[in-house]
C-alpha cells in the first residue's frame, strides 16, 4: 500500500486497534448496539473498531466526512451492492477450492472471476458518478481508477466475459429411461409442460396457490449431474479446455487493498443500517461540530440510541431531551421520581460522546462537543453478593479509579451511587466526590436521589426528571433544568369504564 | 368454474367451514384429535360470535337445520353469525338461489350427494408433505384427477337433467357454467392427456450449464413413445453410442438413484404444477360446491321441520336504508320446533322509532320475543327465509346483544363490573348503523344506578341513530322515556290478560309501575300495616 486508501484512519499507518471493549460500554448498553451492528458482519471483525474511540479530533473529522459522502444514497447503496458483490465473489472462490470434479472447481473459479470484473467496473461507474468530498473516499476512487484501466484487469475482464457467454447458451438433451442416461444434443424440441399447461388451463383458478416444491439447495455436483457434465464437454471438447485454462493462468482475488476497503466500509455502513429504522420513525441524528475546549458542549433532542432501538422495533419512540454544558457549568446533576428517565438521560450523554469520538453521527438534532480523551462511567451492576458495607467500597473504589484516569477533557458518567448508604454519609461524601470532579474540570452527568447536590455550586446544573402536571402517576421522561424539589409521588387511580354518555357520544362521532 | 351460490362475487370461505366441519365430527365422536393447521375456529365470525349464540339461543337452531351433517352445521353457524353485517346484494343473491332451492329441493340433494361422494373419492388421497416433491404431485394428480373426472361427467348430466326448472340467475349461470366447461370432447382430451402423462417409457429433457456447470433452466420434452416393431428396435439398437453419451446406474448405487430422481423433480415441476392445480382446482370446486350447498340443505331441513308442525315463513324484504321494522306473526323457530303447544307470535310495527324499551312482568315473554326478533333478524340478513309471517327489515351493520348473566358464578364478586365491561367492548365494536338487543341489562345493580348508566347510554345510542331494543324492569328508566314523550321511543310491554294472567304477548304499550314502595314498607312494618299510595298510575 504506498499511498494507502484506509477508510478509517487519514494516515497511511493506522494505529493498534482495541480488542477489547472499554468499560463505559457495557454501563452505556452501547455493548448492545455494537453486538447488533456486527451481527450479520462476522466476517469483517469490526468490532475492535467500534471498540477504540478516537482522541485526535482531525481522525474524527476525516470519519465525519465519510459519513457525510455516505449520506447521499447512491453513494451508500454502490458501497453496499460492492459488499454483497464481493461476499459472492469469496464464496464462489471457497467453492472453487472445495469443489470434487475439475470441470466443477474450473467453472466456479470462472463465475467468481465474472462476478469480481462485475463489482469492480460497477463500484467504479457507482463512486465516478457521485460527487466525493472526503478524504478518504477521494482517495479510494482515484486508486481504483487505476486499478480498472490497468492492462492485467482488463484482459481478465474480457477472458470471463466471453468464456461465461460461451457456457451460459449451451443446451443439451437427455434422455433418461430407467436407469439408462443418454446425454445427446438438443433437437428443438417442443415444450411439452407448455402443452399441458394449456391442455388444463380451464381447471385452473385465477389464485391457484403454487406448489413449493423443495429441490435439494445444494450446488455441488453430484456423481450424476458430473457425468451429464462429462458428456456435455465431450460433446464440446474446444470449449471446456479454454474454461480450465483461464483458472491456471488468472491471479489471485481480489485484491488485498480492495479487501481493506470492503471491511472498513462496513463500519459505515453498518452504523448507517443499525440507525436507519429510527431515522425512518422520525428520530434525529447528527454529526456534532467539534470544539477545541470543553468551555460548551451541547445537543439537541437527544436520546438513549440502545432503547430507542428496542422501542422503535416495538412500534414506539423515545422521549427526546437537551443537554447543554456552558462554562463555568461542568456537572449536571440529575434528581426526579423512579422510572423518571434519569439513568437514561444519563446514558443518553455519555452514548452522544462516546459516538461522536468514534466519527459516527449522534442521536440528535444539533450537536457541539470536544473530542473526549475518555468516557468514564459508574453504573450500579446489580450484584446482589455485596452487603452494604461492601457495595459502598465498591462505589468509592470505582470512582477513585476515575480520578485517577480523569483529566480536564473526559466526560464522567455517575448513576445512582451512594444510595445503600446513610442518607447524612451520603450528602457528606457526595459532595466531596462531585467536588473533585468538578475541580478536575471534566464534564460530568451525576445522577443522584440527593436534591442537596444540585446546588453545589455555580459549577453544578440541577435536572429534574418531571412529571405531567396533575398526574402524580404520570412519566413524561422529559430532563429539564430546573431546581430539584424533592416531592413525593403517589401512585395509580381507579380505573373508568368509559360509559358516560359522552364517552359513548365521542364514539360515534366521525 | 366456481358455483357461486352463497356470493355474487366470490366463493365462500369453504376451506373454513370444511375444517370446522372436521373439529365438530371430532368432537362429537369424543376424539381429542388436534385442529388442522392454520384453522382459526373465529375466523370471518364477529368478535360477539359466542354471545349471540348463547342469547338468541342458536345452538338449537343450527342442530336443526344440520341434523347429524357437520358440514350444514358450521356453514350454517358460519354464514348466521356472518350476516350481523349484511351486504343487501348478497341477500338478494341467496334470497334467489332459495326460492328455487325450496321449489327444486330433490335436485340440490342430488347435486349435495355428487358433491359429497366426489370428496369420499379422495379421502386419504391427501399429499402431505410429499407435496414437495413433483414427481409424487404428477402421480397423484393424475390418478385424482381420473377419479373426479367420473363426478363431473355425472355433475354434467344432472346440470342437463335439471337446468330447465331453475328460474334465478344464479343457478342459471352455475348450470351454463358446467356446461359450457366441461363438454365431452373436452373431457376426452383431458382423458388422453392424463394418460401420457403417466411416462411409461421414460423422459426426455434438456437443460442449460447453470452456476457451477450444475444443469440449469429445465424443460420438458413430448415423453418418448415406446418401439413400435421389430424394426424400429433394431435400428435403436444399431445407433446406440453414436447419438450420445449413454451410461448406466447400477441398481445399487443409492446415491446416483436418488440423483437422477432430484433431476426428473426439477424436470417435471412445471408439468406437476399445472396438472396439481387443475386436481386442486377440481378437488375444490367439489368442496366449494359442498359447503356452499350445505347453507340450502340446511335451509331446506328447517323449512321442512317447520312446515310439517304448521308455521307459517316467509322470504323478508331486507332494506338496505332506513330504519323499517315490521313483522306480523313473528315467533321463536326453536321453541316452535322443541315444544309441543302453540308457541306464541308477534306483530311488531316499529316505523323508524330508535329505541324499543320493553316492560313487564317476569316470564311474560319478553326475552323470547328479543330472542325471536334477534334471530328473524339474523336470518334475514343471512338470506334465509325468516319464522314469521311476513317480515321487513332495514339493514344493520353489527348485531350486539348484552343479556344479564346469572348463570355464571365465577363472575359473583364482580357482576356489574363484568357488565359495563362487556357493555364497553360492544360500543367499541358498534356503528351508528348497529342495533343493540338488551337484555336487562345493568341489573346487577340498583335500580337508580343501573337506570342512571343505561340513560347516559341510551341517549348516546339514540342520538347517534343506533337502533336498540332494550328489556328492562327499571320503571324508573321506562318513565324518564315515557315523561319526555320523545317521537324515537316505542313502548312495549308484556300483556297480561283481565284476569292478570300472562299471555306471552308484547303489545305496544306504556311502562307501568312496580309499587315497591308498597313492598318496602310491608317489610318494615310488618304484612297488614297500613299501605301509602304507590307513584303515578300508568
Amino acid at each position: 500500500m504506498d499511498e494507502g486508501s484506509s477508510l478509517l484512519f487519514p494516515s497511511a499507518q493506522p494505529p493498534p486497534l482495541r480488542d477489547r471493549p472499554p468499560a463505559c460500554l457495557r454501563d452505556l448498553e452501547l455493548d448492545r448496539v455494537v453486538e447488533a451492528i456486527v451481527a450479520d458482519r462476522g466476517e469483517y471483525g469490526l468490532e475492535p473498531v467500534f471498540y477504540t474511540p478516537l482522541r485526535e479530533t482531525d481522525t474524527v473529522s476525516f470519519r465525519q466526512e465519510v459519513f457525510r459522502d455516505f449520506r447521499e444514497p447512491r453513494v451508500s447503496d454502490t458501497v453496499r451492492a460492492f459488499a454483497s458483490a464481493l461476499r459472492a465473489v469469496r464464496a464462489h472462490l471457497r467453492r472453487a477450492d472445495k469443489a470434487s470434479y475439475t470441470l466443477e472447481k474450473d467453472r466456479w473459479f470462472l463465475d467468481a472471476a465474472h462476478l469480481y470484473v462485475q463489482a469492480i467496473l460497477a463500484l467504479l461507474e457507482g463512486l465516478s458518478s457521485c460527487p466525493l468530498h472526503s478524504r478518504g473516499l477521494v482517495r479510494f476512487r482515484h486508486r481504483l481508477a487505476a486499478y480498472a484501466a490497468s492492462p492485467a484487469f482488463r484482459s481478465l475482464a474480457e477472458a470471463a466475459e466471453g468464456l461465461q457467454a460461451e457456457l451460459s447458451s449451451l443446451r443439451f438433451a437427455v434422455l433418461v429411461q430407467g436407469l439408462r442416461v443418454t446425454v445427446r444434443p438438443y433437437r428443438g424440441e417442443p415444450d411439452y409442460a407448455e402443452l399441458v399447461r394449456s391442455t388444463f388451463q380451464r381447471f385452473r383458478q385465477a389464485h391457484s396457490t403454487p406448489y413449493a416444491f423443495e429441490f435439494r439447495a445444494s450446488t455441488e455436483l453430484n456423481h450424476v449431474e458430473a457425468q451429464i457434465l462429462e458428456g456435455v464437454s465431450r460433446l464440446n471438447p474446444g470449449l471446456f479446455l479454454r474454461v480450465a485454462e483461464f483458472r491456471r493462468t488468472s491471479g489471485p482475488l481480489p485484491a488485498p487493498w480492495i479487501d481493506t476497503f470492503d471491511r472498513e466500509a462496513q463500519f459505515y455502513l453498518g452504523y448507517l443500517d443499525f440507525i436507519a429504522p429510527l431515522r425512518a420513525a422520525g428520530l434525529p441524528f447528527c454529526l456534532p461540530a467539534l470544539r477545541a475546549d470543553n468551555s460548551e458542549a451541547f445537543t439537541e433532542d437527544c436520546f438513549d440510541l440502545a432503547l430507542a432501538a428496542k422501542l422503535v422495533a416495538e412500534g414506539r419512540l423515545p422521549v427526546l431531551n437537551d443537554f447543554l454544558f456552558r462554562s463555568p457549568e461542568r456537572a449536571l446533576v440529575v434528581t426526579g421520581p423512579n422510572q423518571g428517565g434519569k439513568t437514561t438521560f444519563a446514558r443518553a450523554v455519555g452514548q452522544v460522546f462516546y459516538l461522536a469520538s468514534l466519527g459516527c453521527p449522534v442521536p440528535g438534532r444539533q450537536a457541539a462537543l470536544p473530542v473526549p480523551d475518555h468516557v468514564l462511567t459508574h453504573f450500579p451492576r446489580g450484584e446482589h453478593t455485596l452487603d452494604l458495607r461492601g457495595k459502598l467500597e465498591d462505589d468509592l473504589l470505582r470512582i477513585r479509579e476515575i480520578l485517577q484516569v480523569a483529566t480536564s477533557k473526559s466526560v464522567v458518567i455517575i448513576n445512582e451511587i451512594l444510595s445503600s448508604t446513610a442518607l447524612r454519609d451520603a450528602r457528606t461524601l457526595g459532595r466531596r466526590l462531585l467536588g473533585r470532579l468538578v475541580e478536575l474540570g471534566c464534564l460530568c452527568v451525576w445522577v443522584t436521589f440527593l436534591d442537596e447536590l444540585a446546588s453545589l455550586n455555580e459549577k453544578t446544573v440541577s435536572l429534574v426528571a418531571t412529571v405531567p402536571p396533575g398526574q402524580p402517576e404520570g412519566r413524561t421522561f422529559r430532563v429539564v433544568r430546573q431546581p430539584a424539589d424533592g416531592r413525593a409521588y403517589a401512585e395509580a387511580l381507579a380505573r373508568r369504564y368509559r360509559l358516560t354518555y359522552h364517552d359513548v357520544r365521542q364514539r360515534f362521532v366521525p | 368454474m366456481t358455483p357461486r351460490l352463497l356470493y355474487p362475487d366470490r366463493d365462500s370461505d369453504w376451506r373454513w367451514a370444511l375444517q370446522a366441519a372436521t373439529v365438530r365430527a371430532g368432537l362429537r365422536a369424543g376424539h381429542r384429535t388436534a385442529p388442522p393447521a392454520g384453522f382459526d375456529p373465529s375466523a370471518g365470525l364477529p368478535p360477539n360470535a359466542d354471545d349471540l349464540v348463547r342469547d338468541l339461543g342458536l345452538q338449537p337452531l343450527l342442530e336443526a337445520m344440520a341434523g347429524e351433517d357437520d358440514l350444514v352445521f358450521e356453514v350454517s353457524r358460519r354464514l348466521l353469525l356472518e350476516a350481523t353485517c349484511a351486504d343487501p346484494a348478497v341477500v338478494a343473491h341467496r334470497q334467489a338461489a332459495l326460492a328455487d332451492c325450496l321449489d327444486n329441493p330433490d335436485a340440490v340433494l342430488e347435486l349435495y350427494t355428487i358433491s359429497i361422494e366426489a370428496a369420499d373419492k379422495l379421502k386419504g388421497r391427501y399429499l402431505g408433505v410429499l407435496a414437495r416433491y413433483p414427481d409424487w404431485v404428477l402421480r397423484e394428480s393424475v390418478v385424482t384427477l381420473t377419479a373426479l373426472l367420473d363426478s363431473l361427467r355425472r355433475l354434467k348430466s344432472a346440470a342437463d337433467r335439471h337446468a330447465p326448472r331453475f328460474r334465478s340467475e344464479v343457478w342459471k349461470r352455475f348450470f351454463a357454467a358446467l356446461r359450457q366447461d366441461l363438454e365431452d370432447s373436452y373431457l376426452s382430451e383431458v382423458q388422453a392427456c392424463l394418460h401420457a402423462l403417466r411416462l411409461p417409457h421414460g423422459i426426455l429433457w434438456s437443460a442449460r450449464l447453470g452456476p457451477a456447470n450444475k444443469p440449469t433452466d429445465f424443460l420438458l420434452h413430448p415423453p418418448p413413445e415406446g418401439p413400435r416393431s421389430w424394426l424400429e428396435r433394431w435400428k435403436a439398437w444399431f445407433r446406440r453410442g453414436q447419438d450420445g453419451y449413454i451410461f448406466e446406474l447400477s441398481p445399487r448405487d443409492e446415491g446416483g438413484v436418488k440423483a437422477l430422481e432430484a433431476l426428473r423433480d426439477r424436470v417435471l415441476a412445471s408439468a406437476a404444477t399445472a396438472v396439481g392445480q387443475a386436481a386442486d382446482h377440481v378437488r375444490d370446486f367439489f368442496s366449494c360446491l359442498r359447503a356452499e350447498l350445505a347453507f340450502y340443505v340446511g335451509g331446506l331441513r328447517l323449512h321442512d321441520q317447520l312446515r310439517r308442525r304448521g308455521y307459517p315463513t316467509c322470504l323478508p324484504s331486507v332494506h338496505s336504508t332506513g330504519y323499517n321494522l315490521s313483522a306480523r306473526s313473528l315467533y321463536d323457530p326453536v321453541l316452535a320446533l322443541t315444544t309441543d303447544r302453540a308457541v306464541v307470535a308477534n306483530d311488531l310495527e316499529v316505523d323508524g322509532k330508535r329505541l324499543v324499551l320493553i316492560t313487564g312482568p317476569n316470564s311474560g315473554g319478553k326475552t323470547t320475543f328479543l330472542r325471536s326478533l334477534g334471530i328473524a333478524w339474523l336470518m334475514a340478513q343471512a338470506g334465509l327465509f325468516v319464522p314469521a309471517q311476513s317480515f321487513a327489515v332495514s339493514v344493520c351493520e353489527g348485531l350486539l346483544t348484552h343479556f344479564k348473566r346469572e348463570e355464571d358464578p365465577r363472575l359473583e364478586s364482580g357482576k356489574f363490573v363484568e357488565e359495563l365491561r362487556r357493555m364497553r367492548s360492544l360500543v367499541d365494536l358498534a356503528t351508528a348503523r348497529s342495533v343493540f338487543f338488551c337484555n336487562e341489562s345493568f341489573s346487577s345493580t340498583n335500580e337508580r344506578e343501573g337506570s342512571e348508566i343505561a340513560l347516559q347510554i341510551l341517549d348516546a345510542f339514540v342520538e347517534a341513530g343506533v337502533r336498540v331494543f332494550f328489556v328492562t324492569h327499571f320503571f324508573e328508566l321506562a318513565d324518564r322515556f315515557r315523561a319526555r314523550r320523545s317521537s324515537s321511543v316505542l313502548f312495549l310491554r308484556a300483556e297480561r290478560d283481565a284476569q292478570g294472567r300472562r299471555t306471552y304477548r308484547v303489545v305496544e304499550a306504556e311502562p307501568l309501575p312496580i309499587s315497591y314502595a308498597e313492598d318496602v314498607y310491608q317489610r318494615v312494618f310488618g304484612p297488614g300495616a297500613v299501605s301509602v299510595p304507590a307513584g303515578r298510575s300508568g
